[in-house]
This record gives C-alpha cells, sequence and structure tokens, in this order.
C-alpha cells in the first residue's frame, strides 16, 4: 500500500471517488466567502451550493426530518414494550413499558427467531463477500486489461443494471425447484453472488486507484496475471470494497420477495419471519412490533458503526451516473 | 499485506530486482512452454475475470427473463408441469380478468403517490443538506436511517399507525376534528399509507444522491445568478434544477423500476396478504405471486410479468422524455 499512498495518482478524475471519499473533511468553512479562497474551493470542486453559514431553521428544519424518520422505530419499541391491550386504551403511552422482554420472548417461541436471524447473518455475509471478490476481478479486467470486446462487454453489464431481473422469478423458482434448492439458503446466496452494479462500481474506482505503472512494473517482473491482481488490485480497492460490503449486506439483509417466494416457514431469513409472525398473530400488535424491532436493531447497529461509510458510499455512486 | 507486488520499482526485465518474493523462475531462461503459458495468460485472463458475472447473469438473470416469455405462451402448473402451447390465451385470460386492471390501476397510483413527492422532498432535503452544516456527517447519517431498516418491518409499523381502529394517525386526526380514515377499507387511503412507507426508507437515500449532485454544481453558477440580482429561490429554481438534470432522471428511472414491482409494502400491509377484501391495494407483483404460488398457474403469472416487464420499459422511457423536455427548457429561460 505504502508506495500507492505516497505519491499521487497520476490522474485525478474529475468525479472519481478517490476525491469524493475526502468529503466529509470540514473544508474551511468557518473562512468561507472571501473571493480567493471561495474560487480555490469551486476549483476543487467544493463548490456549496446556497454557501454562507446556516441559520437555526435550517438545523430546524434537518432535525424535523430526522425526528420524523426516528419517530416509526420509536413508536415500534414504545408498542412493543407494552402488553397487548395498549392500543385499545384511551390514551396512547408516552413511556416505554416494560413488556419488550416478555414480547420478545414470545416472539421466539412463534417463529424461528434465531434460525433467521441466523440465517440472515449467513446470507448477507457470504453475498457480501462474493460479491466484492467477483466484482473486483472484473472490475480489474474492466480497468487495466486490455482485450477484446472489453468496451461492448462492459456496456452490457451496465445495461443490466436497468433490466428488472426481479420479473423472472417463475423461471428462477422452476430451476431452484428441479435443483431441489428450495427452502434452502443456497437458492438466496447463489442468485446474488456478483452484481452488475458491483462490477460497474469497481470498474469505476480502480481505473483510478491504480496506476498503471504499477502493474506494467508488476508484468514485467514476471508476476502472473492473478498475482498481480491478488497483491495489486485487491489491496488497493480495500475502500470500494468496504462500501460495496455494506450496500450488498444491507440489500440482502432487507430483501423480502425472493426469499419469501423460495424459502419455506422452516428456514426464513429475518424479513420472512416477521412475515409469518404477522400472520400467526395478526391482532396482537405489541407481539409483532416487538419483533419488527428485534429485526431492527441488528443492522442500526451495524449502521451507527459504518453509517459513514454508507453515506459516502450512496454520493459517490450519485456522482458517476 | 501486499508489500512485494506494491513496492515493486519499475525495473527492466533482466536486470534482476530485488531479491524479494519467491519469483526465483526469472533467473533461469524462459523454456518456450513457460513463455506460452505467460502468454496465454496474458491473452485468456481478462475473459477468466469477468465470466464469473456473465455465468451467473446468464443463468439467473437473462435465461429466466427469457424464459417468462416461453412460459406465458404455454400452459403451466405447478405440479404437473409444462403442458401445450397456447400462444396468447394466458394473456387474454389474464387481461379478461378484473383483477388484473385493478392492480395495475393500484401499482400506477401508488407509484405516482410515492415517486413525486419522494423527488420534490428529497431534493428540498438535498438542499438543506448543502448548506455548510455543523457536524455534516451526523445530519446525513440521519437522513440515511430509515434506508436500513427492513421493508416488512416498514410495512408492520405503518400498518399500525394507519390502524382503521386504534391507529395513532385516526386519533390524531379525531382530536382535531377530522373523521377517522378508512386506510385498510378504502382504495386512495390505502394507497397513501403504502406510499408514505414508501417514501419513508427512500427520502433519504435520495437526498444524498442529489446532494452530491449539488455539491458538483459549480460555484461560479451561483456567484453570476447572485450578481444578475436572483434570490435564492430563483437561484434554486433556475441554476440548482437544471443542473440536477442528470440526477433528476437517475432517480426517476431506478424508483419507476422499482416502485412498479412494488411488493413488500403492500403484502404486509394487513395480516392475509392479499391487497384487502377487495383487492384495494393488491399491486400487480402481488398478483403475479397470487396466480403463481396460490393458484399454480406459472403460465399465467408469467403472462403478469411479461406485461409488468413492458409496463416498466414504457414508463421508463415516459419519464426520460418528460424530464428531458421540461428540464431543457428551464435552461432555456
Amino acid at each position: 500500500m505504502s508506495a500507492l499512498e505516497e505519491k499521487p495518482l497520476p490522474i485525478i478524475p474529475r468525479t472519481g471517488p478517490a476525491t469524493a471519499t475526502k468529503d466529509d473533511d470540514p473544508d474551511g468553512r468557518r473562512g468561507s466567502g472571501s473571493g480567493a479562497g471561495s474560487r480555490r474551493r469551486a476549483g476543487r470542486r467544493r463548490s456549496r451550493g446556497p454557501g454562507r453559514g446556516p441559520g437555526w431553521i435550517v438545523y430546524g428544519c434537518l432535525a424535523a426530518v430526522i425526528l420524523g424518520g426516528m419517530f416509526p422505530l420509536w413508536w415500534s419499541f414504545l408498542i412493543g414494550s407494552h402488553d397487548s391491550t395498549i392500543l385499545s386504551r384511551d390514551s396512547f403511552p408516552i413511556l416505554p413499558g416494560g413488556n419488550f422482554f416478555a414480547n420478545a420472548a414470545a416472539v421466539i417461541d412463534t417463529v424461528p427467531f434465531w434460525r433467521a436471524t441466523m440465517n440472515s447473518v449467513i446470507v448477507s455475509t457470504v453475498t457480501g463477500v462474493s460479491v466484492v471478490f467477483f466484482s473486483t476481478l472484473a472490475g480489474y479486467a474492466f480497468a487495466k486489461l486490455r482485450f477484446r470486446g472489453a468496451v461492448p462487454l462492459l456496456v452490457f453489464v451496465i445495461a443490466t443494471m436497468a433490466v428488472p431481473t426481479q420479473l423472472g422469478v417463475v423461471p428462477l423458482y422452476q430451476v431452484m425447484a428441479r435443483l431441489g434448492w428450495t427452502g434452502e439458503l443456497q437458492a438466496v446466496i447463489v442468485p446474488g453472488l456478483v452484481t452488475a452494479f458491483g462490477v460497474f462500481w469497481m470498474t469505476q474506482y480502480l481505473r483510478q486507484a491504480i496506476p498503471d505503472e504499477l502493474i506494467e512494473a508488476a508484468t514485467v517482473d514476471g508476476c502472473s496475471m492473478i498475482r498481480t491482481f491478488w497483491h495489486v488490485a485487491l489491496p488497493a480497492a480495500k475502500p470500494a470494497a468496504a462500501m460495496l460490503f455494506l450496500f450488498t449486506f444491507v440489500l440482502n439483509w432487507t430483501n423480502f420477495f425472493w426469499p419469501f417466494i423460495v424459502l419455506g416457514p422452516q428456514n426464513p431469513t429475518l424479513p420472512v419471519a416477521l412475515q409469518q409472525l404477522q400472520a400467526a398473530h395478526f391482532v396482537d400488535y405489541s407481539l409483532v412490533l416487538a419483533g419488527a424491532t428485534m429485526a431492527t436493531v441488528p443492522l442500526l447497529i451495524l449502521f451507527i458503526f459504518a453509517g459513514r461509510q454508507l453515506v459516502s458510499g450512496i454520493m459517490q455512486g450519485a456522482v458517476k451516473q | 499485506m501486499s508489500a512485494p507486488a506494491a513496492e515493486a520499482p519499475v525495473t527492466t526485465a533482466r536486470s534482476g530486482g530485488p531479491a524479494q518474493g519467491p519469483r526465483t523462475g526469472r533467473r533461469k531462461p524462459k523454456s518456450s512452454f513457460r513463455r506460452r503459458v505467460s502468454t496465454w495468460d496474458r491473452r485468456y485472463s481478462p475473459y477468466l475475470y469477468i465470466s464469473p458475472f456473465f455465468i451467473l447473469f446468464a443463468v439467473v438473470g437473462l435465461f429466466p427473463l427469457v424464459y417468462t416469455a416461453w412460459v406465458a405462451t404455454h400452459d403451466w402448473d405447478l405440479i404437473m408441469g409444462q403442458g401445450e402451447f397456447i400462444g396468447a390465451e394466458n394473456f387474454l385470460h389474464v387481461l379478461g380478468e378484473r383483477a388484473f386492471w385493478v392492480s395495475l390501476r393500484n401499482t400506477l397510483s401508488i407509484f405516482v403517490l410515492s415517486s413525486a413527492p419522494q423527488v420534490v422532498a428529497a431534493i428540498l432535503i438535498a438542499y438543506l443538506l448543502d448548506y455548510n452544516l455543523r457536524a455534516k456527517t451526523f445530519w446525513r447519517m440521519g437522513v440515511l436511517v430509515p434506508y436500513v431498516v427492513t421493508p416488512v418491518a416498514v410495512a408492520l409499523i405503518f400498518s399500525n399507525l394507519f390502524g382503521d381502529r386504534f391507529g395513532l394517525v385516526n386519533s390524531v386526526l379525531e382530536t382535531i376534528g377530522i373523521d377517522a380514515i378508512g386506510w385498510h377499507s378504502d382504495t386512495l387511503p390505502s394507497h397513501l399509507a403504502i406510499a408514505t412507507m414508501v417514501n419513508f426508507r427512500w427520502i433519504g437515500y435520495n437526498a444524498l444522491i442529489f446532494l452530491a449532485a449539488m455539491q458538483a454544481v459549480p460555484r461560479d453558477l451561483y456567484e453570476a445568478a447572485e450578481i444578475d440580482g436572483a434570490g435564492k429561490v430563483r437561484q434554486f429554481i433556475s441554476v440548482t434544477i437544471p443542473n440536477l438534470r442528470p440526477t433528476i432522471i437517475f432517480v426517476i428511472i431506478t424508483s419507476t423500476i422499482g416502485g412498479l414491482q412494488i411488493f413488500d409494502e403492500p403484502r404486509m400491509f394487513d395480516q392475509y396478504g392479499r391487497g384487502g377484501t377487495d383487492g384495494q391495494w393488491q399491486t400487480m407483483t402481488m398478483y403475479l405471486y397470487e396466480l403463481g404460488w396460490t393458484r399454480s398457474d406459472f403460465g399465467q403469472a408469467s403472462a403478469v410479468a411479461v406485461l409488468l416487464f413492458l409496463l416498466i420499459v414504457a414508463i421508463g422511457l415516459v419519464n426520460f422524455i418528460i424530464t428531458r423536455r421540461i428540464s431543457s427548457s428551464e435552461v432555456k429561460r
């Protein structure tokens, strides 16, 4: 890594990820306004639309937006921590009750909750790692290796992102049934092993993250192609790989439609288990919302630790379109 | 971890680089076999590297999509498997069902109710986030929280909030003197409730996408507008929005692809998952699921999939043309 970090990259793209990663620094907001400073910032794509320091109205509006976004989650916990009669009373609860653990125990009794959590962890982790590896492999080839048909093949990859593959569920289900995979986790894992988005993402990133000279040097030194990939591309891909992993993880954790179709009630992922919970206990909202809270908490914890990366990942992905 | 290769200096071929790494074979003159292997390696490795994507896409993406058309023109049964070729019969049958048209109407209605406010709200929030805020990361993370909540949980929570009898929303409405609304019985209210769930989850995500695009707008444009006497609102309409054009198109097209296939939220809106007593909020994907997995008719389910695909393509094109026209006329002004 050291060589990569020390010397400035030969190509600094206008909208590449490397420039955008530093997006969270406080970029001299205090000294804004004066001519020279703002011109320099504009040159660095540091342009701020509305400019100037925000007043309390801006902070107030944003705080309202965030509280609005948190409220349903808080509500879910609130109802989930009372007993089932809470909703039919005259007034709504303001403080959490003491029933959350009793409800949680009932959730675990009603549906295979631990199994579902385990399954979600397995599915999300395996697809995350696999998408990162295969996307980096393909992205490296598209970004740095010359081969016949590279351009049309890459265009094809990008085009597939616009195709709603979800609509092929009927034949896909038949394939899984023929393989005897219905009810098995691999029916959910295998279709997600590599994604067009991942390939595109990595191509974009690696194009500017690896200096061509580095690959040439490795080749001249007699490195085989796969060694070059392993020792040059993979380490350079780390920041983008972390984000791609997070994306894939969240995507698979929240996915419902396909797991619901192909997995039975015996071996569900978390969203599928939640669905069973509602079907079994439609009146008891305390139980259902306790379950919803329990399914949300793990990802919220992940988000607290890695949310910063996810945010900058989304923003980078947008600029590149 | 990668020290040997990453630090490899640019050396010429045979001058003998630093004696590190296990590349001992270099010293000996290369045999023609080794050279040939190396040539093959160079020539074919790239194809090997990109092949996982293409193989997997062919098997789980392209094949099912194409095969859907085949299934749609045949008589199918979950247990019996493929029957005979029946041409357009599945399509005619589906098009003749009232449930299909109801689901089409519901899908379009929920789509419009969710995507339009979503884009507007996301742009406004992005505008706020674009100020020089203190603790930027905190605010950006804050608006993204709903994105990590699984849609099934979102649907359960909002189904409760929008409860017809004991829901919080109706209680608040009654407190301020408005009659309770039948969120689970009437058509339009149910669509509003479902659209709210979609918006809840996606507004923050889209706001960050718009924020990225806003930050790429050259600051000079705002300065020029200010010199010309444009106020904040005018700057927003005449500078920010036109510069966001490609991003707006991108967001609308992605939300079209996702929005028209909506399944999770309406499916979980009540405990029966049928889209209401009279299909008030049954969407096309729910209808597809019902045909295929409840009524065991894969042929008709595939016919719905084909029709849904055509709808997505058509609306995508319309979106593209309209957005293009609107924003290009704004640029001219």
